[in-house]
């Protein structure tokens, strides 16, 4: 009887394995691959090398006014100077504690509200510290002569803080509005409907430039004389109208996701409307929607900087505005850039959120 | 004694009035106080507005326009300019997203990374942003008329613009476009026949040659008849600046580009998502029944992916068009730049210029989702009841 000396295998040839074999496979394993990989390489060589060099290699870190700073790269002394500006525009300096509070005690709820475990205590936690908030941030941002806060009028307020103001309010002060015009555009009451649908409709036609418009130059004359309403507060009504129809679509999409028997059961059980509503369909249609309402409120945060044209100075319209100091004349390009970083950020961070978030209530197998 | 309450009949009949007269209220307030503060203030109301003599000048139109024009024809002019940004926007932007969509799935890591790349960069800035950037990239870099970049000897780029060479027609190029619009009814008749013929015979006929003799061959053998009855204007430095030929100013050049990059990226999505949402096995059962790969590709694969990406695709237009009236930030002529912004400070009519312009847009976007239903019926799913 022989016994098989089993043979060792041969390992794999260089051209298949290790460096060598991931270039062959991914980048040149035909004729029209090769091309296409020496076309992007020409495309990065294009690209990359000026980008970095102007960015990094030949920019200007150290303090330097802006004669002395480089002229072909970045000065990110600028940003550096012009920084408070960029993050809270011109809200006076000796009250930057109060937004850096503001930041603070929202991290602090966050916390506090994961930390809960138990669920009852959590919910109510939660809802209760969603009805204090605003309060909390508008007497810490505006300020009262009440509780001796001094007042900031909002024509001081700018940069990130107001970017993120802005943001906050229109998706917040939608969510009810859009919730009722959800509802209304499922109803089964006629006029109801049409109206609903009327509204939505008309918002999501027009481009929130001519609403941002409509509400500074119209809206004033819609109300009796003496209410006057500050120019900040009119572009933050633009935008929970504007933002409201698109949150009530968000919300239809996860009322309709509903499976017909909750809405049966829910009858079935002698509940009424509202009870069937608020307690059987509206958790779980939100539930299904937050991936989209995460998507709404990026999409509201990149419109954010429409209200530059209605003369508010969110972030972006900050990096116009500090060029105009006759001491960084010429360096626009720096703000526009360092702008597009921090807000690049917050949005890619956002939309990964999205995506987990996407990833977590997906049940489905 | 209030048991009708709770019937549902009635409920209902009263809900809905209570809403109709809550909106008839907020109606009535607003208009009153409307009605009030304009003669408060003094604003003139009505559209007697738009006879009157615009009195400034608008540097890019299409369509003719001096000072002396009214502001109707302002109107018109921001009209035309964002259609004419839109269009051009949509073309360009339709051609980069499909290269970065299919570039995306390629089996080259280099190509795809770089796709992926350019949709997370420029799908997470603002296209405000964007334009801004552009426009400043523009005015720092280009340089001045007497040193601009020169494309093909005719073709000039610089602080000022793009200069291109104007086509100008003859006497006698509208024989040009009569062959052309013969050669498309050509087109209708040779595939009305040979789907005739299909239908009878079975036999498939290709058809393709036709369509390109009539639609091309046609018109250009006309052309050549007559003489080439066209000549270009080409650009030409005089003094300080160029002038003839067709130009575009910087402004407009940032916010196309910024339009098309932007859209793009969403644009590019869609077409991923269509070809991601064709299941692997339709091409493999499409190539078992022996079609072909140009078949399989015509017949099997493009239809289903279609189906999927269009509807979002044809959505992006809808969102360009609306994108582009951030034109007016870097004071292009569009319609919210030339009618809510300079004709609105002159004229101080707010209510009637921002309605105008509100009734625009949403008659474009009413046309897009027209297009859109269309587009969706044409390629819904038949069923086994139709």
């Amino acid at each position: 009887m022989s016994i098989f000396n089993l043979k060792q295998p041969r390992s794999a040839p260089s051209t298949h394995t290790g460096v060598l074999g991931w270039l062959m496979n991914h980048l040149f394993s035909s004729k029209t691959n090769t091309a296409l990989s020496l076309f992007s390489l020409y495309l990065l060589y294009l690209i990359v090398p000026p980008l970095l060099d102007w960015m990094i290699f030949s920019a200007d870190f150290s303090e330097k006014t802006n004669t002395e700073c480089t002229r072909n790269a970045a000065c990110w002394f600028y940003i550096n100077e012009k920084m408070s500006l960029f993050m809270y525009g011109l809200y006076p300096s000796e009250e930057y504690w109060r937004p850096n509070l503001l930041i603070a005690i929202t991290l602090t709820f966050v916390l506090a509200v994961r930390l809960l475990k138990h669920q009852i205590y959590r919910h109510k936690v939660t809802l209760s510290l969603f009805v204090i908030y605003p309060f909390v941030a508008f007497f810490l941002l505006y300020g009262s002569d009440f509780l001796g806060i001094k007042i900031v009028e909002t024509n001081y307020w700018g940069g990130l803080m107001l970017t993120v103001v802005v943001a906050a309010v229109g998706i917040v002060a939608s969510f009810p509005i859009g919730i009722f015009l959800a509802l209304g555009r499922q109803s089964k009451m006629k006029t109801i409907r049409w109206l609903s649908i009327a509204y939505i409709e008309l918002i999501r036609g027009i481009p929130l430039i001519t609403i941002l418009f409509m509400a500074s130059v119209m809206l004033p004359l819609f109300f009796t004389e003496g209410i006057d309403f500050d120019k900040l507060l009119r572009a933050l009504i633009g935008i929970t109208l504007f933002q409201t129809a698109y949150i009530a679509e968000v919300i239809r999409g996860g009322l309709q996701a509903v499976p017909r028997g909750q809405y049966e059961a829910a009858d079935a059980a002698g509940l009424s409307f509202t009870q069937k509503m608020f307690f059987i369909i509206l958790p779980q249609a939100l539930k299904i929607s937050i991936p989209n309402i995460v998507g709404s409120f990026i999409a509201l945060f990149k419109d954010t900087t429409l209200v530059l044209i209605v003369g508010i100075f969110d972030m972006l319209a900050i990096a116009e505005l500090a060029t105009t100091d006759a001491d960084w004349l010429g360096r626009k390009t720096e703000g526009i850039v360092f702008v597009a970083m921090v807000i690049w950020v917050l949005l890619y961070l956002m939309s990964r959120y999205s995506k987990t978030l996407e990833k977590r209530f997906n049940t489905e197998h | 004694m209030f048991s009708f309450l709770y019937n549902n009949k009635i409920r209902f009949i009263l809900f809905q009035v209570i809403a109709v007269l809550l909106v008839t209220y907020v109606a009535y307030y607003a208009v009153n106080n409307l009605n009030y503060n304009i003669e408060r203030l003094g604003i003139r109301s009505g559209f007697g507005f738009l006879d009157i003599k615009a009195g400034f000048d608008i540097a890019e139109h299409f369509i003719a326009y001096t000072s002396e024009s009214t502001n109707l024809g302002a109107f018109y002019v921001g009209l035309t300019n964002t259609i004419v940004v839109s269009i051009i926007g949509i073309i360009f932007a339709s051609v980069l997203g499909l290269i970065i969509g299919v570039a995306r799935l390629s089996n080259n890591y280099l190509i795809s990374k770089l796709a992926e790349t350019y949709v997370e960069i420029f799908r997470n800035i603002p296209i405000l942003l964007q334009i801004l950037f552009w426009y400043n990239l523009m005015l720092i870099s280009l340089p001045l008329p007497r040193n601009s970049y020169d494309f093909f000897n005719g073709i000039f780029l610089n602080l000022r613009g793009i200069y291109l060479p104007k086509p100008i027609a003859e006497t006698g190029f509208s024989w040009v476009i009569i062959a052309f619009l013969l050669g498309v009814f050509i087109c209708f008749f040779v595939k009305w026949f040979f789907n005739k013929k299909h239908d009878e015979t079975g036999v498939k006929h290709r058809t393709w040659g036709y369509y390109l003799a009539s639609l091309l061959g046609l018109p250009l053998s006309v052309y050549l008849l007559l003489g080439s009855p066209i000549h270009f204007d080409y650009p030409a430095l005089q003094g300080f600046n160029f002038t003839g030929g067709l130009s575009f100013s910087p402004e407009f050049l940032a916010i196309v580009a910024a339009l098309s990059i932007y859209s793009a990226t969403y644009i590019s999505e869609a077409i991923r998502a269509g070809i991601e949402s064709v299941d692997k096995g339709q091409k493999e059962a499409a190539l078992a029944m022996g079609l072909t790969q140009r078949q399989t590709l015509k017949f099997v694969l493009l239809p289903q992916a279609l189906r999927v990406a269009i509807p979002p695709i044809i959505n992006q237009y809808l969102n360009l068009t609306k994108n582009s009236s951030l034109a007016a930030a870097i004071g292009y002529a569009d319609l919210v730049g030339v009618f809510s912004g300079t004709v609105l400070n002159q004229v101080g009519q707010a209510i009637e210029i921002i309605l105008m312009t509100m009734a625009v847009y949403l008659t474009l976007s009413l046309v897009i989702s027209l297009g859109l239903n269309v587009v969706n019926y044409r390629m819904r799913i038949v069923g086994a009841n139709e």
